[in-house]
């Protein structure tokens, strides 16, 4: 069977699927589930260029969604007047120009070899304009953030812009940190790079969780705006409070589908033109590319930045729908893990396998919460009635099923499709 | 004196158990990418589930009356738990690594199958323990042991607890046990041989296969005496030991993967580092306090305390830049 053949049955399966879990749980629900989805396949497909096109093990996926969502609640989140008219801005501006001439400093060290300084010396300047750095930054960047969340109005709000550009500017502030996470760490090997990443991504975790000044933390930013019409808006239009919410998912439905069209149709055409196959060609000996004057490191720092882009770009649409920025929220298991599953299963390397595994992942992890209730409780009746006793607590239980059928799909797909369901075509030209 | 005190307790014991369990966890990590070449990431999981075979054992031991004069019953379990978790991981060997190297497959792929052990265990605890926490001591006291300074003038104690005192112990055992395992023994000799080249190992006679079980056997043991020491030191949760697998791993790469004794120098260096990095360092000097130019502020930490996690991970970035293999001049795929 060709691979063209299998992927339009796997995704005609795939369709059958959605309709079934549509059809048991109703049309609002699964309206939802496909806005997240589209969104996760967004998200896939930057993790498929990584490492199915140039084979980066990036663990750090949620961190970077992190960043998106950090970045639309700044930009579409409406102004917070109190913050603005306080000390607050002139405070961040200092805070500002502190982090500025610590980097000039660090800058000016690194080059301390032109003023003559050498060697061990060098180090030792460099070592010191670090620390020097630091500590300017943090005696302007305290009392900045305490007198925000004080007096300055909790925190720094947000510009009330379009929420697509604040998805923009996701995608921008995810590559931003991606060049500089990846000028670090893509000197690594692969297994040292997945340990740094996943730090990195630790790291980003813990700045916006305790950043309560900018993102308020734990405390959540709600609610983030829509760039479609809200149900609420439909309902004063004169729609039934069932259709608006249904409506409202399908309008914002279309924008991902017009935003994850775009960007497969990109991702698609770069596989197929040379950077794809230079990019494949380190992929599988970066020596051999190397030898044939292929510049590897900058290669991969470009492929690092362009995943995140799409990133920090589904990382914000998946905050916008929510409504909802919780830094706290945020679970490697829940944002780096079941990616990694998404792009396994579906076929790294391949743009129709890394949204096929999205779509069916994502599915099958929000339908193994029902399903786990389902079977539980029909276990729990049937040892109620021989006299066991039943499970108790079955909800929460069944709830943490889905990391347990995550695993148990990894570890089948690993074993008997180790190259994905719609596996990478080598294309061999005669 | 006081201040000296508070800083002994707060950074010096605390550094030593918090290096202990960075120690025997990391280990683990170092053995496995030494014998079987891949990061093993599924360890963390290894260690709480570890943790979680103790609590069991705990709970029937207390169920069928058995109570321990001295020492905690979680402790008193702890072989026992410890030979049960290396079975444990031996049938995860068997089950889920063996048939992958046995196709060949890179190490890679059995980072992403560790991944996949990682969900299952964690999927499993949560499903039978739900996603609470648990103490090993609902129904004994955790032992506080104070000691008194004997000079003019003090007034803190040092203090500790029966169960990090007893870690301690049990870490130095483990240690030295371990280094006469690997030096002495015959067994020993052939792990490290085959660490440092397999394929010459493998040409030497030495059964390879035999090893890669010891190997698991080791790891299985010390991830359970890790977490149950973590365990018994804060409480019992299924996120217990993922949340610091990051910190282990520092730890192993810090010190050269694959060499254990730079996974214990890299674990009790992350652990002193975390320690020292969270003290507030303006209590030690309080009592210059009227001498100094200036005011002294109310906490001088190095970093907040909600980033300890973030001093590991730097650690790690800055012996990565400076000399790529660790410490010690670990191994590389």
């Amino acid at each position: 069977m060709s691979v063209a053949r299998r992927s339009l049955l796997l995704f005609a399966g795939l369709f059958v699927l959605f309709v079934v879990v549509g059809w048991a749980l109703g049309a609002a629900n699964i309206s939802l589930l496909l806005v997240q989805s589209f969104a996760y396949a967004l998200v896939a497909l930057g993790l498929n260029i990584q490492w199915g096109y140039g084979g980066l093990f990036n663990f750090g996926i949620m961190g970077m969604l992190m960043l998106g969502g950090a970045a639309v609640t700044f930009i579409s989140y409406p102004v917070n007047a109190q913050f603005w008219g306080s000390e607050g801005p002139l405070m961040l501006g200092k805070a500002l120009m502190a982090l500025l001439a610590g980097f000039l400093l660090i800058w000016g060290a690194r080059r301390a070899d032109r003023l003559g300084i050498k060697g061990k010396w060098k180090s030792f300047v460099t070592v010191l304009a670090w620390i020097v750095a630091y500590i300017v930054y943090r005696s302007q960047i305290d009392p900045a953030a305490a007198y925000i969340e004080s007096a300055g109005g909790g925190w720094v709000g947000g510009l009330g812009l379009h929420p697509v550009l604040g998805w923009l500017f996701g995608g921008v502030l995810a590559a931003g940190v991606a060049y500089v996470v990846g000028k670090i760490c893509l000197g690594l090997r692969t297994d040292y790079l997945a340990i740094a990443t996943i730090g990195i991504s630790e790291i980003i975790r813990a700045l916006l969780k305790n950043m309560d000044w900018l993102t308020r933390g734990t405390l959540t930013v709600s609610p983030i705006p829509w760039p479609t019409p809200l149900p609420q808006d439909l309902q004063a239009q004169g729609v039934s409070i069932a259709d608006s919410f249904i409506y409202a998912r399908l309008g914002f439905l279309a924008l991902v589908l017009i935003i994850l069209a775009i960007a497969f149709f990109l991702v698609q055409r770069a596989y197929g033109g040379p950077w794809g196959r230079m990019m494949r060609a380190i992929r599988d000996n970066h020596i051999a590319a190397a030898s044939m004057g292929k510049d590897v490191t900058r290669r991969q720092l470009e492929i690092f930045v362009l995943g995140s882009v799409l990133m920090g770009i589904g990382g914000a649409i998946l905050v916008s729908f929510q409504q909802i920025y919780d830094p706290g929220s945020y679970q490697p298991i829940n944002h780096t893990f079941l990616i990694w599953v998404m792009v396994i299963v579906g076929g790294a390397g391949n743009n129709w396998g890394a949204v096929f595994g999205a779509l069916l992942i994502y599915i099958t992890w929000m339908i193994s919460d029902p399903v786990a209730q389902a079977v539980m409780n029909a276990i729990s009746g049937w040892s109620t009635d021989i006299g066991w006793g039943g499970i108790p607590e079955i909800q929460s239980r069944a709830s943490q099923m889905r990391v347990f059928v995550l695993g148990v799909v990894i570890t089948i797909a690993l074993r008997y499709a180790p190259r994905g369901l719609i596996p990478e075509v080598v294309r061999r030209e005669a | 004196m006081n201040e000296l005190i508070f800083f002994f307790n707060n950074v010096m014991i605390a550094g030593v158990v918090l290096g202990s369990i960075y120690a025997v966890g990391a280990i683990g990590v170092t053995l496995i990418f030494g014998i079987l070449r891949f990061a093993h990431f599924a360890h963390g999981d290894m260690m709480t589930m570890g943790a979680f075979v103790a609590f069991l054992l705990m709970t029937a031991f207390q169920a069928m009356g058995f109570t321990t004069p001295f020492l905690p019953t979680g402790f008193v379990v702890l072989p026992i738990a410890m030979v049960f978790t290396a079975i444990i991981a031996l049938g995860i060997d068997k089950g889920f690594y063996a048939p992958l190297r046995a196709r060949g497959a890179r190490p890679v792929t059995l980072l992403i199958a560790s991944i996949g052990v990682t969900l299952i265990i964690q999927g499993l605890i949560r499903l039978f323990f739900g996603s609470g926490t648990w103490s090993f001591f609902e129904t004994e006291q955790k032992q506080l042991i104070r000691i008194p300074v004997p000079l003019e003038g003090v007034t803190r104690t040092i203090n500790f607890t029966q169960p990090q005192l007893l870690m301690i112990v049990a870490t130095i055992i483990a240690v030295v046990a371990l280094h006469l395992f690997l030096t002495r023994s015959r067994l020993g000799k052939a792990m490290r041989a085959m660490a440092d080249n397999a394929d010459l190992a493998q040409v030497s006679g030495i059964n390879t296969k035999l090893v890669v079980r010891v190997t698991w056997i080791i790891a299985g043991g010390l991830a359970a005496m890790a977490g149950t020491m973590l365990a018994l030191d804060v409480n019992l949760k299924p996120d217990l030991a993922f949340n610091i697998v990051l910190p282990i791993f520092a730890a192993a790469i810090v010190g050269g993967l694959g060499k254990p004794f730079g996974a214990i120098a890299g674990g009790y260096l992350i652990g002193f580092a975390e320690t020292a990095a969270i003290f507030n360092w303006s209590v030690l000097a309080r009592p210059f306090a009227g001498s100094l130019p200036f005011e002294l502020p109310a906490t001088v930490a190095i970093v907040p305390t909600e980033y300890k996690l973030t001093v590991a991970f730097v650690i790690l970035v800055v012996v990565l830049l400076w000399r790529p293999t660790g410490i010690f001049k670990g191994a590389s795929t």
